[in-house]
């Protein structure tokens, strides 16, 4: 850096001292808060490790929490009220997809950096990406790939699919037919069953997909609509002799609550927090413990590198300046509990990865074995898709 | 399909409406005898899921199930007796805002008591396991259940028709009036009644713990089917109920057999909108007789006097003048708070003086957002054009709707306008092609010169304003007399030569344009739209504004619309458990003002 640059960022640092860097994070705690609570004690265990070593470009950070009610309409008022009333410099959080491409449109619309923790939603970085939006968590369509290669590695001709009939269920299903058709021509897909988000009629649906003596099932269903069918598919031995995927069903989240009817061997993706130790997430996994005495869920590393991801970019960019922020999110590298991750310039959607592995029980505990760690950036298309999607 | 699949599917269909039926019946029950519409129900039956999988550890499944549905049970009688006994005399609906406050205080209750994590429940010691009917596995406790259904059906029957008890319920249910000046006492049967169907909703809960986890969201997912279920059987019919429970037990289950899943986000509602059409009472449903002196009679709306319209004008023009003080995020709620009090006196203008409650007004809001949204993505048209086009489509839905609606009355239609919002709902979620399914449409911006926030306060205070000015100008028009007539005497305005079906229609439909306007304006302020705009939860709101600002006030609603927004802003910022202080909130206005907050007011000085 030239010296008269060097001065006028040191000018700048300086004059800004002692003013925190506000962080807006928003979030539908009351709707989702078994993945939540722990992604706010993983947000408040960064934030105080950050400010403890000094903040970020020597300003402190600040945790500014709303709960944005789980509807696009209200997540739109509170950031509202978060630019304005707060004048928070970033814009952070959001779970369901809807509510994560309201918040981006506005963000938009604002010019606010907006650092999407968890949605999910392919559309959000793609057919709907902006300047002003990035993207944490592997989305639909890297997780879904993630578990492509093992599917076709085991062969199977019949395929069902089962999925929460609403976009995320309905990308999964889309992406998972299309590259699984890829890498195994002459595959079939059986039956389709697509149960309300929430309101799975489990029985129904077992009895449906042992109808259509599948060889494999690939599910995206989750959290109580997951519960509902594993135990009615056990009872009824749907999964006796059928390889069975399903996208998140290692989380923790959606894991631990199985107890004794954790299914054996489903490929799944997910977070073996117990079994990982590399020293960064040692680290991080101590730390946790350390702190709230509880063990850490997939929310919680999410939300432990989202506040990272903001202390990073201020360091690198020198200022909480939006456009400065932008340009300095383009490429940033940093670590994260599951290792080093690359921002990508091209469409804003970090390189974060996940653990793919097989469901096991030991006593009334499930948990993940034959993990592999698979990262985010060997899972994405090539670029010229994603510059196609993207309209740019 | 094979056979084998037909009986098995037929089995499951079975035990899904064994289950429907014990929710239903509870509420059945409550409904015929205090006409009280329960909303809490639901959340007497996760009550009873929790109580059940937090028992069950400790003194085992078959213990915990009843003792779990006797606490319930108890619990509905206090909330009863402490609660609801004061508001029989107050203005009808308005018990059902008390048990929704009931709903968020449960909720949050229960996330506080049990945490955030769904529960498991234990499978049934003894019932673990399946057993092998023409050669498929099915599980043992679903034979169990579908055994349960009948069996409860036969003791309620029993207990209705075989006992002095019994005897006195159907006479309450039948004329409760009568049965009171007959000397029945009527503050312990309706207690005794409210309890046994807490009981039930408790009982019901318990019994999917095997089934099901306990999870924080089911309340409201089954307190709309158990409405479902008791409309389409006939408020205040047990065998009724049984009936819908196996009907729409069975539609589901051979949808998702026939491979036609995504059939049954609605199927519930599409069954109940085909029934109400063409059966108006239920399937085993009696036309009701009309309630006597239970809250008295409304007064007249009178014309405002000079000083409430000088005090509107001084009103308006502070509003307009705010932005000269304050600029930052108070426009941005306070454009909330306009568009929704326009949503609510739309709402009012049918509800109050038209006497048509409608559940499902969210259809019409939502279908203003879509309007203009579609016009803007799709024709590429101008922000002004959609706002102007947007409520039309409005208009159009309400006037298709509607059509069918004015042909009931109370709570039948109430529930067919939720069925028709529903159904609306649906198409907007899984349409994805034209309103972009479960994401909504993104990028509907207003245009450049009006998209800062002062502009666009100004634009929704002018729309606002001259919406609801012009709604409540309709209610001191010719039609809007008559179409007092119409709600307080139908007969004698019948009598009269006024076509009030007609007049409700064009109510309805007016309603339903102004609806529009206040949802195309939400899509402008927000940038984005959603099926939320269509769902059940935006229709509650309108509720529950409406209610809380006094159904017997002309401008209530506006007062209500206020208090929710700012309520939900001002309380959700600062409080973890923000749900239960709001359902708190609205509890201690409706023990303290029956008459909604406005109507307290003028009570107070029309004195």
């Amino acid at each position: 850096m030239k010296l008269p640059l060097l001065l006028a960022a040191l000018l700048a640092a300086g004059s800004a001292l002692g003013q925190p860097v506000k962080i807006g994070e928003l979030n539908s705690y009351k709707v989702f808060p078994a993945f939540l609570e722990p992604y706010r004690k993983g947000m408040e265990l960064a934030l105080e490790e950050i400010n403890a070593a000094g903040g970020a470009a020597g300003r402190r950070l600040e945790l500014v929490i709303r709960d944005d009610g789980g509807t696009p309409g209200d997540a739109v008022r509170v950031a509202e009220e978060l630019i304005s009333r707060e004048k928070v410099d970033v814009l952070m959080g959001t779970f369901a997809s809807h509510v994560g491409l309201a918040v981006s449109n506005l963000a938009a619309q604002r010019k606010i950096l907006f650092v999407a923790s968890e949605p999910l939603t392919d559309k959000l970085v793609w057919d709907n990406g902006n300047r002003y939006t990035f993207r944490l968590r592997p989305s639909t369509y890297m997780q879904t790939a993630m578990l492509v290669p093992e599917a076709a590695k085991l062969n199977k001709r019949r395929w069902a699919i089962v999925y929460p009939n609403y976009e995320y269920g309905q990308s999964a299903t889309a992406s998972f037919k299309k590259l699984l058709a890829a890498a195994q021509p002459g595959v079939q897909f059986v039956a389709e069953q697509a149960p309300p988000l929430g309101k799975i009629d489990a029985g129904a649906v077992v009895q449906a997909l042992i109808d259509a003596k599948p060889d494999a099932i690939f599910s995206s269903l989750f959290a109580a609509d997951l519960q509902k069918f594993v135990r009615e598919g056990n009872t009824r031995g749907l999964f006796t002799g059928v390889a069975v995927f399903n996208l998140l069903a290692g989380e923790p989240e959606y894991l631990d609550p199985l107890k004794d009817e954790t299914p054996q061997g489903w490929w799944v993706t997910g977070y073996p927090w117990q079994a990982i130790t590399t020293s960064e997430h040692t680290k991080f996994r101590d730390a946790y413990r350390k702190r709230w005495n509880d063990y850490p869920r997939q929310g919680s590393v999410v939300g432990y590198a989202a506040v990272y991801t903001v202390a990073t970019a201020v360091r690198r960019a020198g200022s909480a300046d939006t456009e400065k922020l932008v340009e300095a999110m383009k490429g940033l590298e940093m670590q994260t509990p599951f290792g080093p991750i690359v921002w990508r310039a091209l469409d804003h959607q970090s390189t974060m990865g996940a653990y793919v592995g097989q469901l096991a029980r030991k006593g009334s505990e499930g948990s993940m074995v034959n993990w592999r760690f698979a990262d985010g950036a060997r899972f994405l298309p090539s670029d010229g898709e994603v510059k196609a999607l993207r309209k740019e | 399909m094979s056979y084998a699949s037909v009986l098995i599917q037929f089995l499951n269909g079975l035990a899904s409406a064994s289950s429907l039926f014990l929710i239903a019946a509870g509420l059945s029950l409550i409904f015929g005898v205090t006409r009280v519409v329960n909303f809490a129900h639901g959340s007497l039956f996760m009550l009873g899921m929790y109580l059940a999988v937090a028992l069950a550890p400790g003194v085992g499944f078959w213990l915990a199930v009843p003792l779990a549905a006797l606490a319930v049970g108890a619990f509905g009688a206090v909330a009863e007796s402490l609660l609801l006994r004061r508001l029989y005399r107050a203005p009808e609906l308005l018990q059902l805002l008390a048990t929704f406050a009931l709903v968020l205080v449960i909720k949050d209750f229960a996330l506080w008591a049990w945490g955030p994590e769904d529960i498991l429940g234990p499978r049934a010691p003894g019932l673990a396991g399946a057993v092998t009917i023409a050669g498929q596995r099915f599980p043992a406790y679903d034979l169990f259940l579908i055994a349960l259904g009948p069996a409860v059906l036969g003791t309620l029957w029993f207990l209705l028709k075989r006992t002095r008890w019994g005897m006195l319920v159907r006479a309450a249910t039948q004329d409760r009036d009568m049965a009171s000046a007959l000397g029945v006492n009527q503050k312990g049967l309706f207690t005794a009644v409210f309890g046994l169907g807490a009981l039930l909703a408790g009982l019901g809960g318990a019994l999917q713990i095997p089934r099901e986890p306990a999870t924080l969201g089911v309340d409201l997912q089954v307190i709309s089917d158990a409405f479902v279920v008791v409309v389409v059987g006939g408020l205040g019919s047990i065998p009724g109920a049984f009936l819908a429970a196996l009907l729409i037990g069975e539609i589901k289950s051979f949808c998702i057999g026939l491979g036609f899943s995504k059939l049954t986000l609605v199927a519930e509602f599409v069954v109940m909108a085909a029934v109400l059409v063409l059966r108006p009472w239920g399937l085993l449903g009696k036309v009701r007789a009309e309630v006597r002196g239970a809250g008295a009679l409304e007064p007249p709306l009178r014309l405002p006097s000079r000083g409430a319209l000088l005090g509107l004008a001084a009103l308006f023009a502070a509003l307009a003048l705010l932005p000269a003080l304050h600029a930052g995020y108070t426009l941005v709620l306070l454009t909330d708070v306009l568009l929704f009090a326009l949503f609510a006196v739309s709402l009012h203008f049918i509800m109050g003086p038209g006497g048509l409650h409608s559940f499902g007004h969210a259809a019409y809001f939502g279908l203003g957002a879509y309007g203009a949204g579609l016009l803007v993505h799709k024709a590429s048209a101008s922000m002004g054009a959609a706002l102007l086009a947007g409520p039309w489509l409005a208009a159009l839905g309400a006037a298709a709707f509607g059509w069918f609606c004015v042909r009931l009355s109370g709570v039948y239609l109430a529930m067919l306008t939720l069925a028709f919002a529903q159904i609306t709902w649906s198409i907007a979620f899984q349409w994805d092609a034209v309103t972009g399914g479960s994401n909504g449409i993104v990028g509907i911006w207003p245009s450049p010169w009006l998209s800062g926030k002062t502009a666009y306060y100004y634009l929704t205070l002018a729309a606002c304003a001259a919406g609801i000015a012009l709604l409540w100008r309709v209610l001191y028009s010719p039609f809007g007399y008559a179409l007092r007539a119409g709600r307080d005497s139908p007969l004698r305005a019948d009598a009269i030569g006024i076509d009030v079906r007609a007049l409700q229609w064009a109510a309805f439909t007016f309603a339903g344009f102004f609806a529009g306007l206040a949802g195309a304006l939400y899509a402008f302020s927000k940038g984005s739209i959603s099926p939320e705009t269509l769902s059940i939860p935006r229709s509650v709101d309108g509720l529950v504004m409406v209610l809380l600002g006094g159904i017997q006030t002309l401008t209530g609603p506006v007062w209500g619309a206020a208090l929710l927004t700012w309520l939900q802003d001002a309380v959700a910022r600062g409080v973890d458990y923000w749900r239960a202080v709001i359902g708190g909130v609205i509890l201690a206005l409706v023990l303290a003002f029956p008459q909604g907050a406005a109507g307290f007011l003028r009570e107070r000085f029309a004195r």
